[in-house]
């Protein structure tokens, strides 16, 4: 064989090994689900990329909470080199948005029905100027409350439905010396809490006015005053060493009977799962008193990039998020809830159906609201300044009227 | 070409390190000046609009909670650290059995990192497992050492931990600075008839004049660098009382998106640096040419 003909063959080789890596849908996917279960819910998010023929890069930075992820982002952004999808929250979607940075969707979203299957206020936050250019992972719910059957049976309590049955029953388990309610005092956990009081004790609208609307009058009302007062019973309630735990650690004081409740979003119930208790008969779930139910939602959002294979992988990416098949697996690992509605259930456990029940429920009738501990409501420099607030009246022991005043002050400064 | 290049070697090995310096230092200290004017929020910004992000940031509480921590942290600290180690060092020095082993025992502290430390110290100030639980243990049950969870007291934790991990550095920079000081000056006091504290109070430490100093310059910048420290004891915590200006800043741009606000804040922290540092350098220079 001459020198000649091997060149052609090369070339032909070549050439055609281009082509089929045009017609390959590519991902390059920046995440920071790295720990056990995460890991292995993306897993499967991965393998079914791969089955549709796509090349997945992964790109998982790890640590604080999505901190070191999106510090990469912005460097990645700025340098002019996006990843292809990037998982993101709420309002930070519509940040990204306004620096011009997302892309647009509407083609796989027409083809798959996203508006018939997704709940409104979820659709919503996943859309920019009315276009979908994210997508939604799962739901997790913030205003769960976990209850230690047996200890509740001993102290012959009900998970309470009001407040004032929250410190009835809290008061009771003080005086027979548990503790009555497992908590880190972690500014993030501090939010939770208040996410949830402010929920139970304002009422639907009031949450709406104060944390989505962010409206003054709302902030600094005597509804406010009453969210801090009980607040401050609720500070009570925790044991004198709860700064600084982390929230694995509180579910564990639910889990071992040293606590009797513990309000945190459901990942707490991957805790009791993997420690092989069940709902009903070790721990009891019920949502926080009030109505309502506030959402904690993973996305993806799309970045511009060039290149046909990056988009072709961009939208089955897109596509194979919002599946039934990846909705029901993910979340199975993850411990949440298909974001998609009507999706089968019979694999889900008691407190994951109530919550997907709850979900319908709530978007029908207009309570499904966003989590502001969890940065859904409001952006960063908001639901920021709030948390420091809240964490400072949790942790000092300065007055329901001064943290209202501080809070009207804080979000007015945060502008 | 060759007397060239011998005239010049020494400049051109500099050069790559100096362009570098210039810009990967003074360059970026010069846009985070300019972003602290903007209104950056998520990305960067350069529209000019004042002085907004510095107004902002004076009238935030945590903000004024982290400026007055660091001024409480570096005062103790300071302070603290040099009179332990100038004991440390004068004890040392009295010419005792097994010097060598006691001073790397005081030294080794500073060969660790402070999230090292932050961690030991916060089981240690743990009221459920550190010195609360011990001392109850033993009977004492209505003892209190919760300063860890107390939000008032939380700073003075960083204190303590800062303080165990440098004053054996300090102590080691004195007892150079005693085993320099001219013997003959000692010996003639001695037969003059003076007492040891004497001695020490009037000749030896006022002789150790330019060592206070460097102590005070190396321990003033550890504490406005202090940040791993926070993260690893008190996390900030509780609330945000333990907060510095650096861990402030540090939520500022990479937790809460707001640029604008973490540049402000990190040019005051310039400015602070700028303020101690400068009269220092100014009398070091000054001196040179005398």
């Amino acid at each position: 064989m001459s020198l000649k003909k091997l060149l052609i063959g090369a070339s032909i080789a070549s050439s055609l090994f281009a082509s089929t890596a045009i017609a390959e849908p590519k991902v390059e996917v920046l995440h920071w689900w790295t720990s056990g279960g995460e890991a292995a819910a993306v897993k499967v998010l991965m393998d079914e990329f791969a089955a549709n023929g796509g090349t997945w890069t992964d790109m998982p930075v790890a640590g604080g909470g999505g901190e070191a992820a999106m510090t990469a982002l912005r460097a990645r952004v700025l340098g002019g080199n996006a990843p292809t999808a990037v998982q993101l929250k709420g309002p930070s979607i519509q940040e990204w948005h306004e620096e011009g940075a997302l892309s647009d969707l509407s083609e796989v979203a027409k083809a798959e029905g996203w508006d018939k299957i997704l709940p409104d206020a979820i659709a919503k936050i996943h859309k920019c100027d009315g276009v979908y250019c994210s997508v939604p992972v799962n739901v997790h719910r913030v205003d769960w409350m976990w209850g230690n059957a047996s200890l509740l049976a001993k102290a012959d309590i009900k998970m309470p439905t009001t407040w004032a049955e929250f410190n009835d029953a809290a008061d009771k388990l003080k005086s027979m010396g548990i503790t009555p309610l497992g908590h880190g005092g972690q500014p993030w956990q501090d939010a939770t809490l208040f996410d949830s009081v402010l929920l139970g004790v304002g009422g639907v609208e009031f949450y709406k006015k104060a944390m989505v609307e962010l409206d003054l009058d709302a902030l600094g009302s005597d509804t406010m005053v009453k969210v801090f007062d009980q607040m401050r019973k609720l500070r009570g309630y925790v044991d004198d060493n709860f700064s600084g735990r982390d929230w694995n650690l509180a579910t564990a004081m639910v889990m071992n009977g040293e606590a009797a409740f513990q309000i945190m979003g459901d990942w707490a119930k991957g805790e009791f799962t993997n420690a092989g208790k069940t709902p009903g008969n070790d721990y009891l779930c019920a949502p926080t008193p009030g109505g309502g139910y506030l959402y904690n939602v993973d996305s993806f959002a799309m970045f511009k990039v060039d290149g046909d294979e990056n988009q072709a992988g961009q939208k089955l990416l897109a596509k194979l998020i919002v599946g039934e098949k990846f909705q029901t697996a993910f979340n199975l690992s993850k411990g949440s809830i298909p974001a998609r509605m009507g999706t089968d259930l019979s694999d889900f456990d008691y407190c994951s159906r109530r919550s997907s029940y709850d979900m319908a429920v709530s978007s029908a009738n207009g309570s499904l609201l966003p989590s502001f501990a969890h940065g859904m409501a409001v952006r960063g420099v908001f639901s920021g300044a709030v948390t420091d607030v809240v964490t400072n009246h949790f942790n000092s022991d300065i007055s329901s009227a001064e943290a209202t005043k501080a809070l009207v002050a804080a979000v007015k400064n945060a502008e | 070409m060759v007397d060239y290049l011998q005239k010049h070697i020494s400049k051109i090995v500099i050069a790559p390190s100096f362009v570098a310096i210039l810009v990967f230092v003074y360059g970026f200290i010069g846009w985070t000046i300019y972003i602290s004017f903007t209104k950056s929020k998520l990305l960067p910004k350069y529209d000019l609009v004042g002085t907004i992000q510095y107004e902002k940031l004076f009238t935030t509480p945590r903000w004024d909670v982290a400026l007055n921590n660091l001024f409480i942290f570096t005062a103790l600290f300071v302070v603290i650290a040099i009179v332990i180690g100038l004991l440390l060092a004068i004890m040392l020095d009295q010419k005792i059995r097994a010097e060598g082993v006691l001073r790397t025992v005081f030294l080794y502290p500073m060969a660790i990192s402070f999230i090292v430390t932050g961690t030991a110290w916060k089981w240690i100030l743990n009221p459920e497992n550190g010195i609360e639980a011990v001392v109850r243990s033993w009977g004492f049950d209505s003892f209190r050492f919760d300063w860890l969870i107390n939000s008032e007291m939380a700073i003075y934790t960083v204190v303590i931990a800062a303080v165990w991990q440098a004053s054996g550095f300090v102590m080691a920079l004195f007892l150079a600075g005693l085993r320099s000081v001219d013997q003959e000056i000692i010996k003639a006091a001695m037969v003059d008839g003076i007492s040891t504290p004497r001695i020490y109070s009037g000749i030896i430490i006022p002789s150790l004049a330019p060592i206070f100093l460097s102590a005070v310059i190396v321990l003033a910048h550890l504490s406005i660098k202090a940040f791993d420290l926070v993260i690893a004891l008190t996390g900030g915590g509780p609330g945000y009382s333990t907060d510095l200006p650096a861990t402030y800043m540090y939520t500022m741009a990479f937790s809460r998106g707001n640029v604008g606000q973490a540049a402000s804040s990190a040019v005051v922290m310039l400015t602070i640096v700028v303020a101690v540092i400068v009269p220092y350098l100014y009398s070091e220079m000054r001196a040179r040419h005398d």
